[in-house]
């Protein structure tokens, strides 16, 4: 057998991995990987990002609109250190990617040589799996576990942190399929009394209510989710990393959960019978006061995660598996079934957010730009079939609130992290993961600042996307709680900006400034029609709002308007 | 800084099954750090199944919060499985020696009823200290740990870990792993 290098292995067995795009930043103890890359330029994409942190980002945006594990490659010490972020945002996010570090040499390991760092200590908090390859031999079966375990179950991070000796080590390289850890049960046995039980309640419900998360996509169970609630009439709401699992014109959608969310779910939690959560955790901004949370209701759950199972809401039924299978078998027990009174009980609570806080936002006649005003016109234009990236805070909440979805896999935003910075880095991810799509970022002034670095790699790389700044000059959202909660007192949220389209300019990156009504159409016309990345700056009212709002540990049916 | 027992916290046992792989031991401390739980006591060594390690952990805590620490120790990728027991379901046991002064140790009178008593017997012995071993639960060893430090003092003491055993026929695991081979069998037939 011929023998390569480990850092041929490594990249051999990413392409054995079916890996086409890595995202990363050479560094000293990644030279050797680097140094192959070369002569694989013509098999294997890597995007040469500005810093490790978008990196990882962008590894997570290309892993959530594709479906496969996203790749980051970065060195050692400061280099994984700008990972954690990205790291911990995926873990939270359920989202496959594998970082690949370099290591000092095995033999300088623990007497803190030039840019070590306990890769391992830091991350196995944060990680589904953290491994140090010590040698070129274990590298092959070091990557097919890190991707079988990133991939498998609920997929999450993975780190293979690699030592330099393994990389310039040599070794007989053959690929390695796992399919299989003797310690790892990646999808819990469907047990089949429960199926009947919760299809039993459900067949009984007269007010079920679904709440649709991140489960159904990651297990590519659109289309069974779409049938379990035609079948049996149940109108569905979804958490912000659900959305798009349904079409937003689907007529059993009742819109979004949470915080943020619309009135009509949020209300309707408290007072359905049956609540059937398909995979999603109960997140506290999905729930609010848990001791006021949906007590009138018998709860199913549906998870891929035992240690989800009765974690934050305590279940009546839980129904362990993979989204695809259980709905699958849950709907083959459903009765055909009308809930028309019921799904009718949830009119009047939209009407009134429409009235109250949508019309405002959407069609304003005078005034500033508002947030929701532009994100509505850009996914209108992009006849709502575009990839909504978001960074975090106000635009993030105007982008899940008023982006319309008709494809899976369109929304790509930081939700369990929250995380500023995410946006920029992610939209470049997101484009390489689905290059045939519209890619539209909301970002606000606040985040884009955070990781505007990677203007840089756009630049670098040709990538064509499209970024609204939604420019209030304040970092919004912890304004809108200074506002609410804290008396006005707008410690350090005021924002002195610099000139955006200018910065976008310097990068060759093409851009506008709207500030008017009269001009809004024709600059997101504009923006579309240019080929490549665009920076559309719209300066909006910058004391924006976003409502509806249940106040953080508050009952869900607790919700603030505004002033209308 | 005291540690906040939480309210109706007992003392679990947890029991785990683990590859014997590196850095393990930190993946399990790390779930308890999180929620703030101390661990009481920790062993750890080989099950009864070839290369499988066992983790015995002790902590109080509320069963509600035992549970969710189990399923997240669970649910990481090394670790064959997690249990959670109480005292009933265990024959449990721990061991302490105890350096003591020859010179007071003989000024008692009766070592023989000390040693009696408590089920405890000698390791060691010089003419300038003596090392007593005595193994039992807790409250045992704690007993003769008072009577000594209040008749003639403790030189040196140390307890171990809890080691458990369930009441159960074989290591429970067995059986899982038993399950497991027979689908994978299956799967791959």
């Amino acid at each position: 057998m011929r023998k390569i290098s480990g850092s041929q292995a490594l990249i051999e067995a990413l392409l054995h991995e079916g890996v086409d795009t890595l995202f990363g930043y050479p560094g000293g103890q990644a030279i050797p990987i680097y140094d192959t890359l070369y002569d694989y330029k013509d098999r294997l994409n890597h995007v040469l990002v500005r810093h490790e942190q978008g990196a990882t980002h962008a590894a997570q945006g290309y892993a959530r609109v594709s479906g496969k594990v996203g790749v980051t490659v970065v060195t050692s010490g400061p280099g994984v250190a700008n990972t954690i972020t990205g790291i911990a945002d995926a873990m939270m996010d359920s989202t496959p990617i594998v970082v690949i570090a370099g290591q000092v040499p095995a033999s300088l390991l623990g007497t803190d040589a030039f840019q070590e760092v306990d890769v391992i200590g830091v991350t196995q908090p944060i990680t589904k799996w953290a491994y140090q390859v010590r040698n070129a031999d274990e590298i092959a079966w070091a990557v097919a576990r890190a991707f079988y375990i990133a991939s498998t179950g609920r997929p999450g991070p993975v780190v293979l942190d690699i030592a330099k000796n393994a990389q310039v080590g040599m070794t007989d390289y053959q690929p390695v399929i796992i399919d299989h850890i003797r310690s790892y049960i990646p999808v819990p046995d469907m047990e089949t009394e429960k199926i009947a039980e919760a299809a039993q309640l459900i067949n009984e419900a007269k007010k079920p209510l679904a709440l649709v998360g991140q489960g159904v996509i990651l297990g590519n169970a659109e289309k069974e989710l779409l049938h379990f609630l035609r079948k049996a009439d149940i109108p569905a709401a979804s958490t912000i990393l659900g959305l798009s699992a349904l079409p937003s014109n689907e007529p059993l959608n009742v819109g979004l959960l949470g915080m943020h969310g619309n009135i009509a779910p949020n209300l309707k939690t408290n007072e359905c019978d049956i609540l059937i959560a398909i995979g999603m955790r109960f997140d506290d901004r999905v729930t609010g006061d848990l001791n006021t949370y949906a007590k009138q209701a018998k709860i199913i759950h549906l998870d891929i995660d035992p240690s989800e199972i009765d974690k934050n809401v305590k279940v009546d039924v839980p129904v362990l598996g993979d989204a695809k299978m259980t709905l699958g078998e849950l709907t083959k027990q459903l009765k055909e079934n009308k809930h028309t009174q019921w799904i009718e009980t949830f009119k009047p609570h939209w009407d009134k957010e429409i009235e109250s806080v949508i019309k405002s936002e959407l069609y304003p006649e005078t005034g500033a730009l508002k947030m929701g005003e532009v994100v509505h016109k850009v996914s209108e234009a992009t006849g709502n079939q575009a990839v909504l990236v978001t960074d975090v805070g106000q635009n993030q909440m105007m982008g899940v609130r008023y982006f319309k979805f008709s494809q899976t896999r369109s929304v790509v935003t930081s939700g369990g992290l929250g995380t500023m910075g995410f946006g920029l880095p992610a939209a470049i991810g997101a484009k390489f993961g689905a290059p045939d799509r519209t890619v539209c970022l909301f970002v606000g002034d606040g985040g884009l600042q955070m990781t505007i670095q990677e203007l840089g790699t756009i630049m670098q790389s040709n990538i064509d996307v499209k970024i609204i700044l939604l420019n209030n000059e304040y970092l919004g959202m912890v304004r809108q709680w200074q506002e609410l909660f804290w008396q006005e007192r707008y410690s350090e949220t005021v924002m002195n900006n610099p000139d955006f389209v200018k910065i976008a300019e310097a990068y060759h990156i093409p851009g506008r400034t709207v500030e008017t009504r009269e001009e809004l159409d024709e600059a997101v016309k504009q923006m579309l029609e240019t080929k490549g990345a665009y920076l559309l700056e719209a300066k909006v009212l910058q004391k924006g709002m976003v409502y509806p709002m249940v106040p953080a540990g508050t009952c869900v049916t607790n919700i603030l308007l505004g002033e209308e | 800084m005291t540690h906040i027992k939480e309210q109706g916290a007992k003392l679990y046992t947890i029991t785990i099954f683990s590859e014997n792989t590196v850095g393990l031991l930190n993946q399990v401390t790390i779930i308890f750090t999180r929620r703030g739980l101390n661990i009481e006591t920790l062993s750890v060594s080989q099950s009864a199944i070839e290369g499988i390690h066992k983790f015995t952990i002790t902590a109080f805590a509320g069963e509600e919060t035992i549970i969710k620490v189990v399923k997240q120790i669970d649910k990481r990728v090394d670790i064959v499985k997690a249990y959670y027991n109480t005292d009933e379901d265990l024959v449990y046991q721990e061991i302490a020696l105890y350096k003591l002064s020859t010179p007071k140790l003989l000024s008692l009178g009766s070592i023989e009823d000390i040693i009696r008593r408590y089920n405890a017997r000698i390791l060691d012995m010089t003419d300038v200290w003596v090392v007593l071993e005595k193994t039992g639960h807790y409250e045992e060893t704690q007993a003769l740990f008072k009577e000594l430090s209040e008749k003639i003092g403790v030189l040196q003491f140390i307890r171990s870990g809890r080691v458990a055993i369930t009441k159960s026929r074989v290591e429970r695991l067995s059986d899982m792993l038993a399950a497991m081979e027979e689908k994978l069998k299956i799967r791959n037939s």
